[in-house]
């Protein structure tokens, strides 16, 4: 075996200093009974060169040629040359927590400057060292609110992503919560509605843009949230936040999100990271890793994991979260993609996205698509009629070379001609005049 | 060194991006952004240095040993990151139709084939995302278990050993159970006496760790197991250290229900400083109708996800779980195929080398072989010299070693953990156990030079205790005013864009 160093000789020095005769008898504990008296039946190890072989063939039945306007959550967004090489440091890829901060000043220092950046971005005081994903994070967020006002139900907009409020009703009977959802008028969430759903409740979520690709009037949300005192939380997109405003700024006391689209691939689902970031009041009841600024025994600044009293290490049965390992590496990732991009290329992809978006949605009105919701702005996606099933809709764009985005149908009722199409910088002109001939 | 942020100067970017000649549509101005983030502003070959730099400062399983006990830092094989940038992979979106994703579900599917072989079990959820989802994952199931036969009020309670990780007694919490704490014996078992005393009717059921964090297989698992049975509660078993007994002993045949595996331990997904991790649950079938959405269904070797599924708890996750770490996972369990036994057996055999060779300078408290880890205790040193397990782990520093895990299990006092993996070579062991050796005798000759360790890292010891006190967890751009006039800058150059 390749990855293994040990010779005979030094199997049967190492035995000769353990004082035992065979490998065997280190299992002499496990019961005669509960051994495995036979080999493991799974397929012959294979070389590194058959490695490759087999799962290029696995890869290469997977379809990914097609031009993608598909969403929902996940994004077609380029990633920079620079985030592969960072990522492929040894030194931080193969790296644990960093429990040892004098081992893990570089972990730890990229992980402060990640929560520098979603800070700076979502407008909040403090963020964690990143969630699971854009689900999870909801999830966290709903414990968060519970345990700071000491109330159980949460308000979640129909109009957020169908994946967030089923991972948020999972979790919701395990922590004492109930979810109440409230419908969209239109393709977007009314405040009024929304202040009268958010009586009681601990917290309200809803996401900006919506996951129609809409605009939500989020200012009118989050005072509608503030109104009846239930704490506002935005599920928001990254690159998003060059253009519109941070959630902090319009009174939220989290947001949330799913990093994906700032600097990693799709990657069939993940592994991604979700970013919770808090108002400064909410620190000692947020979920999972948290570094701190401090200075070491000569007086020289440096990084530590810090609050660690949260954590499930140390707290036990009473911590904010179960959490552990998270997602550090996909986070640093979404930092050196910001990084590169700076405030300008920030702005400048946000720019792009919707105006290759308005361009699409123009042209496939004018061949016909119409708007679901006409009247709405919206970011880098938008719903059409397809004026048939969308599921045909898609199918014969695709035979076209043109996968043309995600059948609202799946999750909202009376939808079923409709398809969501997402329209990131990686789309020309060319190729969104190809989905519209696609679907026409 | 200089954060990114400190290094940045206005006018400088390192990636462009796309400009078609096509008009911006207008953000209505109340939902439009009004000062620019202050995001650092380099070009690229300076964003690359920086990230260098910072790897620099860092120690990874690449550097060198890492044995942080109950994290299993084994090698990560570098084709596996070759493989998982494949552009069938890196460029799959997860919400395709099925028929766009059949590598992707056979890989998948595959993948739990051999999950189910390892653990003895009958069906698989890739989707937790780490351990502790699958923890809560498990958790929620024995709600749904016996909310599905009329039970879930009574039976209200969670064995846990006081040995167990702490995520255990966290998910206990997080899934609205009620924690029964169980001793441990003079030998490191549970202790069965007082495990009797507690199981009764309102026990849901067990979790535990086996092999445990003492790194020691329990020796009367089965009578454990015949406790449990007898009042029909559930058995949830941590893989966390599952690397010890991969085709040797199989949690399922020990008579778990459920267990979760740390694919970023056991089967190799680098931990990238904290994450991404990977815990899919394998199950016993009276469960499997519980599991998440969706499942994976193999018609005769074409894959679909089902989502049809009317008992399911739901979904703990988007998506079928973290793609990129099972395309690494299986990878590395196609390369050892039915040798992942080896694989555990020179795991244990490193580990017991080295108790063997450092028992007699460290404390011991259970005398046994161990598993793939072993707990020693510095509280000698700590008595004789005034060193303690912290100042050990700083000084193995200095020798070029990762330190073990310190302080945990909270039941052996100035607990030093280690977990060699069977990645090591010998020479490496040694010279690990040549430096406890080393760091021993000079606790008693030179106690300041242990104390004040470490010499030879990028910073000395840091300042626990200030930082929680300060809570500076984001650069303060506000006492930094060269930072700030860019920011400002930034602002006006967007006006006259």
């Amino acid at each position: 075996m390749s990855y293994l160093s040990l010779t005979a000789a030094d199997r049967d020095a190492m035995l000769a200093t353990i004082g035992v005769a065979s490998v065997d008898e280190l299992f002499r504990d496990i019961p005669p009974a509960m051994r495995y008296g036979r080999a493991l039946d799974v397929a012959p190890a294979l070389t590194e060169a058959e490695l490759q072989r087999h799962l290029e063939e696995l890869a290469g039945k997977n379809v990914v040629d097609e031009i993608c306007f598909l969403g929902a959550g996940i994004y077609d967004h380029y990633v920079p040359a620079v985030v592969d090489a960072v990522l492929q440091r040894g030194e931080l890829l193969t790296a644990y927590t960093p429990y040892q901060p004098e081992m893990s000043q570089g972990v730890l220092q990229a992980i402060f400057e990640y929560q520098t950046a979603v800070c700076e971005l979502t407008g909040m005081d403090v963020s964690n060292a990143s969630g699971y994903d854009g689900t999870t994070v909801a999830a966290d967020a709903c414990f968060v609110a519970k345990h700071a006002t000491g109330k159980s139900k949460i308000v979640v907009t129909e109009a957020t992503n169908p994946q967030v409020r089923q991972v948020v009703k999972t979790y919701a009977p395990g922590f004492g919560l109930e979810v109440v959802e409230v419908p969209h008028e239109g393709g977007t969430t009314d405040p009024a509605r929304l202040r009268d759903a958010a009586q009681g409740a601990a917290a309200v979520i809803f996401q900006q843009p919506n996951f129609f690709g809409i605009l939500e009037n989020a200012p009118e949300l989050a005072a509608a949230a503030n109104d009846a005192e239930a704490m506002p939380i935005a599920h928001v997109d990254l690159v998003s936040l060059g253009v519109l405003e941070a959630p902090g700024k319009y009174g939220c006391a989290m947001a949330i999100g799913e990093g994906q689209s700032a600097g990693n691939a799709m990657s069939y689902g993940g592994p991604h990271y979700g970013f919770l970031a808090a108002r400064s009041d909410l620190i000692r009841r947020l979920p999972g890793r948290i570094v701190g600024e401090t200075v070491d025994a000569a007086g020289d600044r440096g990084y530590v994991l810090t609050l660690q009293t949260r954590e499930q290490h140390i707290r036990r049965e009473k911590a904010t979260s179960n959490i552990t390992t998270n997602q550090t590496l996909l986070a640093l990732a979404g930092l050196v993609h910001l990084s590169l991009l700076g405030p300008r290329g920030l702005r400048e992809l946000g720019d792009t996205c919707m105006a290759l978006a308005a361009y699409a949605k123009e042209r496939l009105g004018a061949a016909g698509l119409e708007p679901v919701f006409s009247d709405k702005a919206t970011f880098k996606e938008f719903a059409i009629h397809t004026g048939r099933p969308a599921r045909d809709a898609l199918g014969d764009a695709r035979a076209k070379g043109v996968y043309a985005g995600y059948p609202l149908g799946r999750d909202y009722a009376g939808l079923d001609d409709a398809l969501l199409v997402a329209v990131t910088e990686k789309r020309t002109v060319e190729e969104i005049d190809r989905l519209v001939e696609a679907l026409s | 060194m200089k954060l990114i942020f400190e290094k940045s100067q206005p006018g400088r970017r390192g990636i462009g991006v796309p400009k078609p000649d096509l008009p911006v549509p207008e953000v209505p101005s109340e939902l439009a952004r009004k000062e620019a983030p202050r995001l650092p502003e380099l070009a690229e070959p300076e964003v690359l240095r920086h990230f260098t730099e910072l790897s620099t400062r860092n120690f990874g399983i690449d550097t060198g040993f890492y044995p942080l006990g109950s994290c299993t830092m084994k090698y990560n094989p570098r084709i596996n990151e070759r493989l998982v940038g494949l552009p069938g992979f890196a460029g799959l979106h997860p919400l395709v139709e099925d028929d766009a994703a059949q590598g992707a579900l056979e890989l998948e599917w595959r993948l739990q084939e051999i999950l189910l072989e390892v653990t003895g079990l009958d069906a698989v959820s890739l989707q937790p995302a780490a351990g502790s989802q699958g923890e809560l994952t498990g958790l929620m199931l024995f709600h749904a278990y016996f909310r599905d036969k009329g039970e879930d009020e009574q039976r209200r309670k969670i064995v846990i050993p006081d040995t167990a990780h702490g995520t255990n007694p966290a998910s206990v919490t997080m899934s609205g159970y009620e924690l029964t704490p169980v001793k441990t014996d003079a030998r490191g078992n549970i202790d069965v006496e007082d495990l009797r005393g507690k199981v009764d009717e309102h026990t849901a059921g067990l979790m535990l760790t086996n092999p445990s964090t003492l790194g020691l297989f329990d020796e009367n698992i089965e009578e454990i197991r015949d406790i449990f049975r007898s009042v029909d509660a559930l058995m949830y078993y941590d893989g966390a250290n599952l690397n010890a007994v991969c085709g040797i002993s199989r949690p399922g045949d020990m008579g778990f229900d459920v267990v979760h595996i740390n694919l970023h331990k056991t089967f190799s997904q680098p931990h990238g400083g904290g994450g991404p991790g990977g815990g899919p649950i394998a199950v016993r079938d009276i469960l499997e109708p519980f599991l998440p959405v969706p499942v994976i269904v193999n018609d005769s070797g074409t894959f679909r996800l089902d989502y049809d599924r009317p008992k399911t708890i739901g979904k703990v996750r988007a998506f079928t779980g973290p793609f990129g770490v099972f395309v690494r996972s299986y990878a590395f369990m196609r390369s050892y195929g039915p040798g992942l036994r080896e694989m555990s057996e020179v795991a244990v055999l490193n580990a017991n080398y080295m108790l063997a060779r450092l028992k007699n300078d460290y404390d011991l408290l259970y005398d046994r072989l161990c598993m793939h880890e072993f707990v020693l205790s510095a509280r000698n040193l700590k008595k004789e010299h005034g060193v303690n397990a912290l100042d050990v782990a700083k000084r193995l520093m200095d020798y070029g070693f990762h330190p073990p895990t310190v302080y945990f299990p909270l039941v052996v006092p100035e607990a030093l953990m280690i977990e060699p993996t069977e990645s090591e070579a010998k020479e490496t062991l040694d010279a690990f156990c040549d430096a406890m050796l080393a760091i021993a005798r000079e606790a008693a000759d030179e106690p300041e030079l242990v104390h004040d360790a470490p010499h030879s890292r990028p910073v000395k010891r840091l300042d626990e205790v200030r930082a929680a006190k300060e809570q500076i967890v984001r650069f303060r751009f506000e006492e930094h005013p060269a930072e700030q006039r860019a920011g400002d800058r930034e602002l006006e150059l967007q006006k006259g864009a």
